[in-house]
């Protein structure tokens, strides 16, 4: 087993610490008293220009400056300004910002009054998908248990000071985690973005200035007061700084949600902290950025994560969903994979998204089927840059960067599927072909009983025969076999 | 409930809650006690989290063992669910993987009664901010 250290836990510090539904834990480990101290000490602008130093970056996928979002809301002028924590988390695969629900409410809570205090808001909303009941039942807990102590209301900590949080519920789609959606979703109207600007620090929930920032996020924020800007800042690399929680998937032999230093290694994510690839098969990629991002191979092991140098690869960040894949998986049906999300996922508001990435689905289909040509391959890298380039919003215009980034690193897969008619993975059904050794075979039936199809056809104690054409690649054949006799090619 | 009207509350709060949590820790200290922790996220709970704490509740009750068993987060081990840590008094917290209600048995016979270590220890790969 791997001894050394190379996560650090701090918006996961209290997850699996504290029981979550008592707040005594959360205030035993120091909880609340980043907003007291703040509150009683500080005013907001040095209190935002900690964040500011401390080069916290949204965690949500853009890694926006946090400090100057808050400052932003902070100058517009208005009597009432809303408070918004984005727990949609929409990305197949991830489930950070539930964890951290579900094992330490309060630090969120915290941070928002926190966030409250910095940009004159009274009123804070949290956007969580209706999926996530336990993460609603410990969040209710929360809020209740703050307002009991006096932590939420009016007057916390005697400073006349007054803050109030509570749940909206969403539907569980996708495009409402973008954040324009996401305010059209909780204002009671259709979940669809709108063009930016406005920005919702200028005009968000009810045309009033709102500050949306992402779970994990918040979760950064106490312990950076309490810690200071410069601890933090020392932590990271020159442009990212601090940690990222990432739900590491897929592949590995150790699924978890992890937390690791800005400039970790791809490598040391994958097999020292995730220990390897199941199986022990090969590595051969890992997507990031879930269905915005992209994939990034063998090549890109030794580069260290940061939203910097991941863009530079051609993936992204994104909310820190990690899904490895080993050398049985097919990167054309992975991009189709997340393109069949996507179109389900788009709310059909633009022409480039709504159609486009449908055409897109449709040409990954046709490639997987073996009936793709040169041109086909040729087309489908034109429109993605096309969806990419004209869509409205971030759903849009990351949503072809999985066929991009494939494209682009495994090349020889699509000509493989194209060209020779041949999946090298041997994942996508239409292009392989089960078959019976005749020489192994001895007729025993058992396959041609077994086939839920009647494709295989042969007399007693002689060799059989699949028909390929009638022939649904289930497998029972195979399964069934005692001597081997089948093979796939 | 009290509530907290100022900073200093609740610094004299957290210094309350500290003191007693430190006595339930210290061996030769007549409130000492074991503590149990089973990670209750949906990762936990869907793997069979409850069941067991169900059944150490049970069990320990039914050996008159002195603990306190509370649910807790994602302890980040999903692929090991169901997770719980277990604390002696005057001992480190230690985590144990892969529990099922034979594993929890063992766990508890011999590990809690006896002070002897079983198989199935996740060793802690991370450092957090609060016990730097
Ligand atoms: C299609 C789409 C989905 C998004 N989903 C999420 C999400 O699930 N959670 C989230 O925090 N941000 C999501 N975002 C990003 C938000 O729009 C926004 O940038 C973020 O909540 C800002 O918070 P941050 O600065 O703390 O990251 C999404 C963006 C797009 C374009
Ligand atoms: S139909 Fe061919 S394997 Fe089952």
């Amino acid at each position: 087993m791997v001894k050394y250290k190379k996560q650090i836990r701090i918006a996961l510090r209290n997850c699996g610490f504290i029981n979550p539904e008592n707040v005594d834990e959360y205030i035993v480990r120091e909880g609340y008293a980043a907003l007291g101290n703040a509150l009683t000490n500080m005013t907001p602008e040095e209190v935002i220009d900690v964040i500011k130093n401390s080069g916290l970056r949204g965690r949500g996928g853009g890694g926006f400056p946090t400090g100057l979002k808050w400052e932003l809301t902070r100058k517009v002028d208005a009597d009432q300004k809303y408070v918004v924590c984005n727990a949609d988390e929409g990305d197949p695969g991830a489930f950070m910002d539930r964890s951290i629900l579900e094992g330490d409410p309060h630090t969120v809570l915290e941070a928002m009054a926190i966030n409250g205090y910095c940009t004159g808001a009274s009123k804070g909303l949290i956007y969580i998908r209706a999926e996530y009941p336990l993460a609603i039942k410990r969040l209710k807990i929360a809020i209740d248990q703050a307002r009991e102590y006096g932590l939420l209301g009016e007057d916390i900590f005697g400073t006349n000071f007054s803050f109030d949080v509570e749940l909206r519920y969403g539907a569980g789609a996708f495009v409402c985690g973008e954040e324009t959606a996401l305010i059209h979703s909780m204002e009671g109207l259709r979940g669809e973005p709108t063009v930016k600007p406005p920005f919702p620090s200028e005009s968000g929930y009810k045309g009033m200035p709102t500050n949306v920032n992402n779970v994990e996020t918040y979760a950064n924020i106490p312990v950076i007061l309490l810690k200071g800007a410069d601890w933090f800042s020392s932590i990271g690399t020159e442009k990212s700084k601090g940690t990222k929680v990432f739900a590491l998937a897929g592949k590995v032999n150790n699924v978890g949600l992890i937390e690791v230093p800005m400039g970790t290694t791809l490598r040391e994510v994958i097999f020292d902290i995730g220990g390897g690839i199941k199986d022990g098969k090969k590595f051969k990629a890992v997507q990031t950025g879930g269905p915005s991002g992209g994939c990034l191979t063998e090549n890109h092991l030794d580069i260290s994560i940061d939203y910097d140098n991941l863009i530079a690869s051609g993936s992204m960040m994104g909310s820190g969903g990690m899904i490895v894949m080993d050398e049985d998986d097919c990167m054309v049906s992975m991009a189709k994979f997340y393109l069949d999300f996507t179109v389900e996922e788009s709310c059909g508001k633009c022409s480039p998204c709504r159609i486009g990435n449908k055409r897109l689905y449709e040409m990954l289909d046709t490639i997987t089927q073996g009936k793709g040509t040169l041109e086909d391959l040729s087309k489908l890298r034109n429109l993605a840059n096309v969806v990419k380039d004209t869509s409205l919003c971030g759903l849009g215009q990351t949503s072809p960067n999985p066929v991009l980034s494939t494209m682009d690193n495994f090349l020889d897969e699509y000509m493989a599927h194209v060209k020779d008619g041949k999946c090298p993975s041997g994942q996508c059904k239409a292009l392989m072909s089960y078959i019976i050794n005749a020489d192994a075979c001895v007729g025993c039936t058992l396959c041609a009983r077994v086939c839920p199809v009647d494709a295989i056809s042969g007399e007693k104690k002689m060799a059989h025969l699949i028909d390929d054409d009638a022939c649904i690649k289930c497998g029972a054949c195979m399964d069934k076999c005692k001597f081997g006799a089948i093979f796939i090619q | 409930m009290a509530k907290v009207k100022s900073l200093s509350d609740l610094n004299k709060m957290r210094e309350e809650l500290q003191s007693k949590m430190n006595l339930r820790e210290k061996g030769e200290h007549p409130d000492s006690i074991v503590q149990i922790k089973v990670s209750m996220a949906t990762c936990g709970i869907a793997s069979g989290a409850k069941e067991i704490m169900d059944y150490m509740i049970n069990e320990l009750d039914n050996r008159a063992i002195d603990a306190v068993i509370t649910q807790t987060g994602c302890m980040g081990y999903c692929y090991a669910e169901p997770t719980i840590e277990v604390t002696l008094p005057d001992n480190k917290p230690i985590v144990f993987g892969y529990v099922d209600t034979k594993k929890a048995q063992e766990i508890i016979e011999v590990y809690i009664q006896t002070g002897k270590l079983v198989d199935g220890i996740i060793p802690v790969n991370y450092e957090t901010v609060n016990n730097e």
